[in-house]
């Protein structure tokens, strides 16, 4: 069995890991990037659509070409990717990070690290997660298989389609469809709200004609070998509407019915999760609860736009890199999420320098208020004028509203949205 | 009389509300760039959406696994398809003309990213660019 | 027999378990012998969706013919494990009494165990149930232990029977829907659907829910099999509510209750519902019957969450009446009825093959043992169950041992191939044989690779694969 050591090891090359390890590269640090697809880019070599990198590069790309400004600055540098290459256990070893890596060229790997990015990203919901009964015939599809079939294998996997859950693959995934020549019959939420940009429900589904259903559950899939159809119900106050129950004809459907980060390798380390984003705990550093272990990116909680990602990419490289440098985090305050926020992360902050905060609302809401309260006293109120579930909320905290938190023990920030 | 708008220039996603004073003019509330003013005015006057779409590639390629540790793609094997996408906002009404032009293609490869593959699509001046590398 | 022909000494209808277990025992004798399936794939039945069990063998009275084939084949288990490799273990059975009213229940059920021979059958105190099972819900009152009752992927052990067979001569027919047979002579001529036909001297109608259909096409008895479903919902193997054991609900008289069920592969499986359907290909799941599930298990074992639900499925079980029927026919000539073949069907299923072999005896069919049968099949090593050490030396050998094409389950691109190799070329056979796509993204990720290696593998075209067989198809064009 081989070994290779490296200051850092990041596993994921998608856009989050990419971005991570160009921080070890630019402080002159050895890294790996360990990457199970045949080439680095993640998600966005499928994602063919653009609206990639507008805070990023300024400039609206496609996802491949998104990916390939990262994958050449990477190609510059002293960064070894190790693609077609699976990380099948991770321990902690002393000092050590210990990554049992395999590939078909060079079997498998024991690749030993002092620091992990975790950057592995997020899979699909599906069918079984969310429990629609029925048959289980063929034609049956996340909309990220969806997509990886059409745009890059080049296989239509159907030609009448149903979209369940509003999610922005789905949403993509409906004007993708019908640009190939297929018949998208409706798109289906459960929530009385869109999950998915408000931009892709204009330019996705109303460019197309097509139907979203808004409070509607999909009650049956039928179908003995392949779909024939879903049967969906409306929901009105909270109860099945059964006997406004109709069929829609199809023979495919597809879900989006949101994303999940996939932390089981970091749950077999020990690494512990936070159930509000299924993401790991992570301090102001972006480190999780094993010293030297970091995380960011969609492994983390899940992002909206790619450009936060690197954004959040960067620093937890960053901070691995000072990590590795000896710097220790000082003093740290405890993140809460108030009313009508679903979470926030990082789960805490440094009050001695500006902390970049992520967070997602609970609610719709129309001229909202973003409120940061610490220790019940109000630091920093901020105007929004839309808020919506699908759209994450950026914040930045810096010492002017945290001082207080400095000399204060056990200190608890709070940010609420009224 | 008043239009409601949803600004997609961006994925901030605007409402605008939009009216028409005299003379074709507009006026233009809700924004918070001045991108939303530039929009309501193409989406009511010439609607335009950036296409994007995958072309034929037109023969294999035993590249792509360039980082691939063993040099060998187990999986891969040649690309079928070749992303691309236009340049600029195409006339919306010319979309399906366009995706017709983007299927007919035959892309030979290797291809670089950012490669024109269709200059002056449909005489808009608009081209159609690969999105991708593939050598 | 000529490689090619069409003439059997012995026709078994039907590749599910008790098809396969028939077929595998006479693959040891001087035979040449045919399995015939209706389906895409073996065991694509009631054998691939059922609860996976290896019973305690206290549920029935001994006068049944099923609890004494269901005593037997438990039995057999281990030896047959150690020659074909399908994944089986002896967990033990505890059945849970979840209030004092249920306690009378148990003890009648362990006198029947003791009656039954049943080894190691303990009486529980709440105490001692507690501790065989700490994630049991404080509630429990006591309840029943029986070490020797195990899990087995039902699907795999017939898998790896039916290649047994085939290593040993017979010759497996799928896509082969039994529509007519005629005795001429000596001999049956049997129609398939698709206009392909066989010969055979003995025929054995083990075809499940279709029994009935296949005893009428042969002018044999008139019965009716129905169908009961039984619902399933699969839970991550990352769950916390894993149990060490199966544990069972104090049966009723219409059904043993659902259960929570350990797999042997690690995730956990709760249900089943028992529902009589008259559609016997109605595989479909319901809201109420899928609530009643979650329900159920949660009463027994609390920390059942539906978070940790990966997917739900739905088996149809035949039953005809209370007992198996397995026998001659009394109508038709040199044709052997093995119908009803409820639970404990799966427990008994190697037993069956046993009685099936002795009644074509009786039956005037000759058998002379094979010098060369070849008990074992060859074991496919499986990326997840090895260290890396092991898994590096393998990769050396093999490449695509190296490349993981399911990463929830972690199964290779060599194990995929050497399902194709072994006949499995739809979407579900190769889940079955190899795991992937039955873990948590139930194939997002994968699905992609395993068409593509499937076309390589096969030379099929995009439009020419399916999920289980014609009609399912998998993509529908191409760009």
């Amino acid at each position: 069995m081989k070994e290779m050591r490296f200051d850092a090891a990041v596993v994921g090359g998608g856009a989050a890991g990419m971005a991570a390890a160009l921080e070890f590269a630019a402080r002159g640090l050895t890294c790996a990037v360990i990457e199970r697809e045949e080439q680095l880019g993640g998600i966005l070599m499928q994602c063919i659509h653009n609206g990639f990198g507008l805070i990023e590069f300024n400039e609206e790309l496609s996802g491949p070409e998104f990916a390939e400004r990262f994958e050449e600055k990477v190609r510059k540098t002293a960064i070894t990717p190790l693609c077609s290459t699976t990380v099948i256990e991770m321990e902690v070893e002393g000092e050590e990070k210990v990554l049992s890596c395999v590939s078909s060229g060079l079997g498998v790997i024991r690749l030993r690290a002092k620091a992990v990015v975790l950057a592995m990203g997020c899979r699909e919901r599906n069918r079984g997660n969310i429990r629609i009964p029925g048959s289980r015939p063929a034609g049956v599809y996340t909309a990220g298989l969806a997509q990886r079939l059409v745009n890059i294998e080049g296989y239509v996997p159907g030609k009448d389609v149903v979209i369940i859950g509003s999610g922005d693959i789905g949403l993509i995934m409906a004007r993708r469809m019908s640009w190939v020549g297929c018949k998208v019959h409706a798109v289906v939420e459960i929530l009385p709200y869109p999950s998915g940009l408000t931009r892709n429900i204009v330019q996705c589904l109303n460019d197309f004609g097509i139907p979203l259903y808004l409070s509607h559950l999909t009650t049956n899939i039928y179908g003995k070998d392949r779909v024939e159809g879903v049967e969906i119900t409306p929901i009105e106050n909270g109860a099945l509407m059964l006997e406004k129950s109709f069929k829609i004809p199809c023979d495919t459907v597809l879900l989006s019915v949101g994303l999940v980060p996939e932390n089981e390798l970091s749950k077999n380390m020990g690494i512990e999760i936070n159930p509000m984003t299924n993401g790991p705990y992570v301090d102001a550093c972006l480190m999780t609860n094993i010293p030297g272990v970091f995380a960011c990116g969609n492994v983390l909680h899940v992002h909206d736009l790619v450009d936060f990602v690197v954004e959040e990419a960067r620093r937890a490289g960053a901070f691995a890199a000072e990590w590795l440098a000896g710097k220790r985090g000082g003093k740290e305050v405890r993140v809460k999420a108030g009313p009508n926020v679903r979470y926030v992360s990082p789960s805490k902050v440094a009050p001695a320098r500006d902390n970049k905060l992520y967070l997602r609302t609970l609610v719709v809401k129309n001229d909202a208020v973003l409120e940061v309260k610490l220790n019940n006293k109000i630091v920093r109120q901020v105007k929004k004028s839309h808020v919506q579930p699908s759209e994450m909320i950026t914040l930045t905290l810096g010492q002017a509203e945290l001082e207080a938190a400095a000399s204060a023990p056990d200190s608890v920030l709070e940010i609420s949205i009224q | 009389m008043s239009q409601e708008l949803i600004c997609i220039t961006c994925p901030m996603g605007c409402h605008l509300t939009v009216e028409k004073v005299a003379d074709g003019e507009l006026s233009v509330s809700g924004n918070r760039c001045p991108r939303g003013v530039v929009y309501a005015r193409e989406e009511l006057f010439a609607p335009k959406r950036t296409v994007t779409a995958t072309a034929r590639a037109a023969r294999a390629c035993s590249g792509e696994a360039a980082c691939a540790p063993s040099g060998e793609a187990r999986l891969g094997g040649a690309p079928r398809r070749v992303p691309v996408r236009s340049t600029a906002a195409f006339p919306k009404d010319k979309v399906p003309a366009l995706l017709e032009a983007i299927y007919a293609l035959e892309v030979e490869l290797p291809v670089e990213s950012g490669k024109v593959l269709l200059a002056d699509a449909l005489g808009t001046g608009i081209d159609v660019i690969a999105t991708r590398s593939i050598r | 027999m000529k490689p090619g022909s069409d003439s059997f000494d012995v026709a078994i209808v039907g590749a599910g378990v008790s098809g396969a277990n028939i077929a595998r025992r006479l693959s040891a004798y001087e035979l040449d012998v045919v399995l015939v399936e209706k389906e895409a794939d073996v065991s694509f039945g009631t054998s691939k969706a059922n609860s996976g069990i290896v019973h305690g063998g206290f549920h029935h009275n001994k006068k049944y013919l099923k609890a004494r084939l269901e005593l037997q084949g438990a039995m057999m288990f281990d030896r047959l494990k150690a020659e074909l490799d399908f994944p089986f273990e002896r967990c033990g059975i505890v059945v849970a009494a979840m209030h004092e009213d249920e306690m009378r229940p148990i003890e009648q059920l362990y006198m029947q165990g003791v009656e039954n021979g049943v080894i190691g059958i303990e009486m529980c105190s709440r105490e001692r149930m507690l501790e065989l099972e700490p994630k049991l819900s404080e509630d429990c009152v006591g309840g029943l232990y029986a070490p020797g009752g195990g899990i087995v992927e039902p699907y795999r052990f017939v898998f790896s029977l039916v290649e047994n067979a085939q290593k040993n001569g017979v010759r497996l027919m799928t896509g082969f829907a039994v529509e007519s047979a005629k005795r001429e002579g000596e001999r049956w001529t049997v129609k398939a659907a698709d206009g392909r036909s066989i010969k055979a001297r003995y025929v054995v109608n083990a075809a499940g829910l279709f029994a009935d259909e296949v005893s009428r096409a042969f002018g044999a008895e008139d019965f009716a099999i129905h169908a009961r479903k039984g619902e399933y919902y699969l839970l991550d193997r990352m769950t916390k509510c894993k149990p060490a054991r199966v544990v069972f609900p104090v049966p009723t008289s219409v059904s043993k209750g659902m259960l929570v069920i350990p797999t042997v592969e690690g995730t956990v499986l709760i249900g089943p519902t028992a529902t009589a359907v008259q559609d016997k290909t109605d595989l479909a799941t319901t809201r109420e019957e899928l609530d009643t599930i979650l329900k159920s298990a949660r009463n027994m074992i609390p920390s059942v969450s539906e978070t940790d639900v990966i997917t739900s499925f739905a088996g149809l079980r035949p039953f005809m009446e209370e007992d198996f029927y397995i026998e001659p026919s009394k109508k038709a000539p040199a044709f052997i009825q093995v119908a009803g073949i409820q639970s404990p069907g799966l427990t008994a299923s190697p037993a069956i093959g046993e009685y099936v072999k002795d009644l074509l005896k009786k039956e005037g069919l000759k058998l002379v043992e094979k010098a060369d049968w070849d008990p074992f099949v060859r074991k496919v090593p499986r990326a997840k169950d090895l260290s890396p050490y092991e898994l590096d030396e393998l990769v050396k050998k093999d490449p695509a041992y190296g490349e993981i094409v399911c990463r929830c389950e972690r199964v290779t691109e060599a194990e995929i191939v050497e399902a194709i190799r072994r006949g499995h070329v739809t979407l579900d056979g190769i889940k079955y044989f190899t795991r992937a796509q039955m873990g948590r993204c139930q194939g997002g990720f994968c699905t992609y690779k395993i068409l593509k290696i499937i076309m390589r593998e096969t030379g099929m075209g995009w439009d020419e694969i399916t999920k289980r067989g014609e009609g399912s198809s998998v993509l529908r064009g191409e760009l």
